[in-house]
Order: structure tokens, then C-alpha cells, then sequence
């Protein structure tokens, strides 16, 4: 398999969300305000905020993107595109996993980029935010992996909306679970570093597998 | 509930114990019904449309 | 018209004995010899059961009377797990050989893995009050069969919002396989989470039991799975009625309309 067609996909999807911008920056902003409302919600106590600040993080990473998937394949389901690119000279699977990674670069990586203004927000120690920062890099290909096969099960309904979150929350759980212990400093020796491990086999697995179910769900849609 | 009560004495926590077993009759029995009545209305459809004269090839 | 029922007889002659008793239409015709027989069996499991639970079982010297309630928890516990290897067996079924039965079978199960989950859940609270002091724990079994009941109740409204059921099929079989998968990965997970904030609860499985216990429990253990499979293969067949029905509804629509 020549890596043309591959980067083709990536390269595009890429572009056309540069040129909708304002999806990605709706997206950011989300995410901004998931954690600006909190302090509200509970206090602006410093050291209250500082300790639960890198929860906020991931809960309003989580949200983002979870709230993100009902777009991944929608558009090109929709105009035919994920039709004609099964007759392009390259698996569907590798299409899948070509739009994973572009998915990754166009949603998670704007929130990770501003990720430092809510750290800001929330007194949140730098080593701690390098750490959060080092854990959402570690499991958010898995959110996205988990986000494609939502999004590919529930491409042909019509009114999808919130069940595709409704569905991959359940199961991102595990993903929440290491993300937070592998930033956490006082849980204990060792603990962090397990939890970090845990956290990218879960990544790599997800990202190895999801393709060849995203492609077997958008296979089975179409038959 | 009483005399369930009094036949065999199930200690302090006698509440949380009638209280479960209400409990599953309520969903156990919710099951069994939902399950015979759509049997049910199932099979008076078919024989509705049998009535008509709508049936299947296979099935004279 | 005869020509064709002859068909059909013609391709069952040909399929293996598996496929044979697999075919929808010989599904509705062997399974309606059993459905008495469970019916009776779990009647009298249940019999059996609630009386060594309630008038032939010891009270337990750590738990007390409460250990009454696990004569109705555990057996939920276990099939809210069952039922989903079932629903998931189905769906390898249904992706691999494409059978309608297997869709079906998935299709039913979901609701009944739901209420199984639902009353072990619920059970498991009153359980825990007594002798945890509250009704709900953190524990990592109780958070991992919470989990499990979202799993399936999100199995059911996607099984709800598409209108095509064949359809459907396919794409609930990869998610179900996808969420099999995933579910020692959560219990993992969990387990793990829970040890790390765990101030001290005494879990009950620790405790040893004595046989004046397994006896009820075992007997109420297969109560609960027979009623499951009398309740999952009346289901089916409801369900299979119910696409005969509506196909046939299709059918006297499309004559209505092309004679109008």
C-alpha cells in the first residue's frame, strides 16, 4: 500500500476543517467555558480550584470531544465522499485510521493548545500542567478512537445527535480513570507511571483496532 | 405483609429485605407481563391480516 | 402458489441441521414445544428456591437476615454479565453468518440485561445499607455493573432510533462486540481506581459461605437463568411474529397503492 492515497485523506480532511474555522474555534470555546463556568458552580477558592483543576480539564476535554463526534463522518456520508473514497485505491480501514488522526489534529489538539488559559483560570501549578498536558497527549487518540466507531454506528440516522456520546461514554470511562490518576502527584509511588502506561496501551490499542470496526460499521451502513 | 412478617422473623433489617424482594416481583413480574402481552398483540396482528386475506406465500 | 412452498422445502432439505433449526420459520415451529417445559421449570426452581431462602436457610453470623437478599442479588449479578456474553455471541452471529436469528436473539436480550442489571443494582444497594451503612459504594463491582447498565440501555435506544432493523443489526453487533471487549478493560478500571481512594469497606464476597447458603443461592442462581431463557426465547419468538407482521403490512400497502 503506496502512503499517497493515506496522506491524500489526511492532508484533506485537515484543509477543509482549516477552512471552516469556526467549528474548531466553536469547539475551543466550549471547552474555555466548560472550565470558566465551574468556579461559579463551586467557589473561586484557590486551593480548592488548584486541586480538582486538572478533573476540570479532562471532564471539559471529554465533553468537547465527545460533543465533537456527531460531525466526524457525517459530512462525507452525507455529500457521497466516504462512498467514492471506497472505490479509491486503498483499504477502508486506512481511510478510517487517515481520519482518526486528522480528526485528532483538528479537535483535540486546538483544546490541548488551550489547555494553559484554563490552567491559568484554575491556579494550577506548572508541573501539574505539563503533567495534564503529558496525560491528554497520552489519551485522546483513545476518546477519538472510541468517538469514530460512535460515529460511525450512528452516520445513517438522521436525528444521531446525542446518541453517539450517549454510547461511547460508557465505555471512555476507563480512559477518564488512567487520564487523572497519571496526573495526580500524591496517589502514591509508582502510581502515576502505571497509570500513564495504562493509559497509552489503551491508546495504541484503540487506534490499532477502531479502524477496522469504524470501517466494518461504514461497510455494513452501506450495504 | 403482616403475617409474612410474623411467620419467619428476618431480624433488624426485615425492611430492606422486603423491600428487595418487592423489588425484583415489581421488574420480574413487569417482564413476564410485557413479554405475554406483546406475544399477544402480536399474534392478533397476524390474525388480523390473516382475516384479510393477507398472508404469506409460504405459509398456506 | 404450490410451486413455491415446494421451494422452500427444497432449499431446507439442503441446509445442514444447524441452519435448519436456525431458519426463522423452524425456529417458531421447534420452539413452541419448549416454551411449557421452561415455564414449568422455572416455576419450580423459584418454588424450591424462595422456600430454602426464606423458611430453610440460616441467617448468617456476620450478615445477619440480609444475606437473605443475595439469594436474589447474585443470581442478577451473574446473569446481567450472561446476558451480554448471550447478546454478544448473537452478534459474532449475526456479523459472521449474517442470520436473522442471531439478530433477533441480540435485539431481545438487551432489555432483559437491563432489568437483570437494574435489580442487581438495586438489590445490591439494600444489601449494601445494612451492612455498608449506605446505599451506594464506590466499589468496584457496583460501579462496573452501573457502567454495564448504561451499556445496555444505550444498546437499546440506538436499537429504538433506526427504523431499518436489519440495518440496525449489523451496526448494534459491532458495537455490542466493541463494549465485550471493552468491559474487562472498565472492570480493570475501575477495580483499580476504587483501591486507589478506597478508605475501607468490607466487601461480602470475602466472606466464606457455608453450605446452608449455597444451596438456596445455587438453586436460585438457575431460577433466574431459566427465566431468562423462557423470557428470551418467547421473546424471539414475538419478534420474529412482529417482522412477519409488519412485512406483511408492507406487502398489502404496496398492493393497495399499485391497484389505486
Amino acid at each position: 500500500m503506496s502512503m499517497k492515497p493515506f496522506n491524500a485523506i489526511l492532508i484533506r480532511d485537515i484543509k477543509l476543517a482549516s477552512r471552516s474555522f469556526g467549528d474548531v474555534l466553536t469547539l475551543v470555546l466550549f471547552f474555555i467555558m466548560i472550565g470558566v463556568i465551574i468556579p461559579f458552580a463551586i467557589g473561586p477558592n484557590k486551593m480548592l480550584l488548584a486541586s480538582i483543576a486538572p478533573g476540570i480539564i479532562w471532564m471539559a476535554a471529554f465533553l468537547s470531544s465527545l460533543l465533537a463526534i456527531d460531525r466526524f463522518f457525517r459530512a462525507d456520508f452525507e455529500d457521497g465522499s466516504l462512498l467514492a473514497m471506497r472505490h479509491a485505491n486503498i483499504s477502508l480501514s486506512a481511510i478510517a485510521f487517515a481520519k482518526l488522526i486528522a480528526l485528532w489534529v483538528i479537535t483535540i489538539l486546538p483544546l490541548i493548545i488551550a489547555t494553559p488559559i484554563l490552567a491559568m483560570m484554575l491556579f494550577m501549578d506548572f508541573e501539574i500542567l505539563i503533567r495534564t498536558i503529558l496525560s491528554l497527549l497520552a489519551g485522546t487518540p483513545a476518546l477519538i478512537a472510541f468517538g469514530g466507531i460512535g460515529a460511525a454506528i450512528t452516520v445513517s440516522l438522521k436525528r444521531g445527535g446525542l446518541i453517539a456520546p450517549v454510547l461511547i461514554l460508557p465505555i471512555s470511562i476507563p480512559i477518564l480513570i488512567f487520564g487523572i490518576s497519571s496526573i495526580k502527584a500524591n496517589a502514591g509511588i509508582g502510581v502515576e507511571s502505571a497509570a500513564m502506561l495504562f493509559l497509552i496501551a489503551i491508546s495504541l490499542l484503540a487506534m490499532v483496532f477502531a479502524p477496522f470496526a469504524i470501517a466494518l460499521a461504514l461497510r455494513l451502513d452501506q450495504e | 405483609m403482616m403475617d409474612f412478617n410474623s411467620a419467619i422473623d428476618l431480624g433488624p433489617h426485615a425492611n430492606f429485605i422486603i423491600a428487595a424482594y418487592i423489588g425484583v416481583l415489581i421488574v420480574v413480574f413487569g417482564l413476564i407481563l410485557s413479554t405475554m402481552l406483546n406475544a399477544k398483540k402480536q399474534k392478533n396482528r397476524l390474525a388480523d391480516l390473516d382475516a384479510k386475506g393477507i398472508r404469506r406465500r409460504s405459509d398456506k | 402458489m404450490k410451486k413455491s412452498s415446494s421451494a422452500t422445502e427444497q432449499t431446507l432439505k439442503k441446509m445442514n441441521w444447524f441452519d435448519k433449526l436456525a431458519h426463522p420459520g423452524q425456529f417458531l415451529k421447534w420452539s413452541k414445544y419448549l416454551v411449557l417445559p421452561l415455564t414449568i421449570i422455572t416455576i419450580l426452581l423459584f418454588t424450591i428456591g424462595l422456600w430454602f431462602a426464606f423458611f430453610n436457610s440460616p441467617e448468617d453470623y456476620q450478615m445477619g437476615d440480609t444475606v437473605r437478599i443475595m439469594y436474589v442479588h447474585v443470581p442478577n449479578a451473574w446473569l446481567s454479565q450472561f446476558t451480554y456474553m448471550a447478546m454478544a455471541v448473537s452478534a459474532i452471529g449475526t456479523l459472521v453468518w449474517r442470520h436473522p436469528i442471531a439478530d433477533v436473539s441480540m435485539k431481545v436480550a438487551a432489555p432483559l440485561g437491563a432489568a437483570f442489571t437494574a435489580i442487581a443494582l438495586f438489590t445490591g444497594s439494600l444489601w449494601g445499607r445494612p451492612t455498608w451503612g449506605t446505599f451506594w459504594e464506590w466499589d468496584g463491582r457496583m460501579t462496573a455493573t452501573l457502567i454495564l447498565l448504561f451499556m445496555y440501555l444505550g444498546l437499546i435506544a440506538l436499537w429504538k432510533s433506526f427504523d431499518d432493523q436489519l440495518r440496525a443489526a449489523k451496526l448494534i453487533a459491532v458495537l455490542t462486540l466493541v463494549g465485550a471487549v471493552n468491559i474487562p478493560i472498565i472492570k480493570f478500571s475501575v477495580d483499580w481506581w476504587n483501591t486507589l481512594h478506597q478508605s475501607s469497606s468490607i466487601s461480602p464476597s470475602g466472606i466464606a459461605m457455608p453450605p446452608s447458603i449455597y444451596i438456596p443461592l445455587f438453586v436460585m442462581m438457575f431460577a433466574f437463568t431459566f427465566l431468562f431463557i423462557t423470557l428470551h426465547i418467547v421473546g424471539m419468538r414475538t419478534e420474529i411474529l412482529r417482522r412477519k407482521a409488519d412485512a406483511l403490512e408492507r406487502k398489502s400497502l404496496n398492493q393497495n397503492e399499485k391497484r389505486g
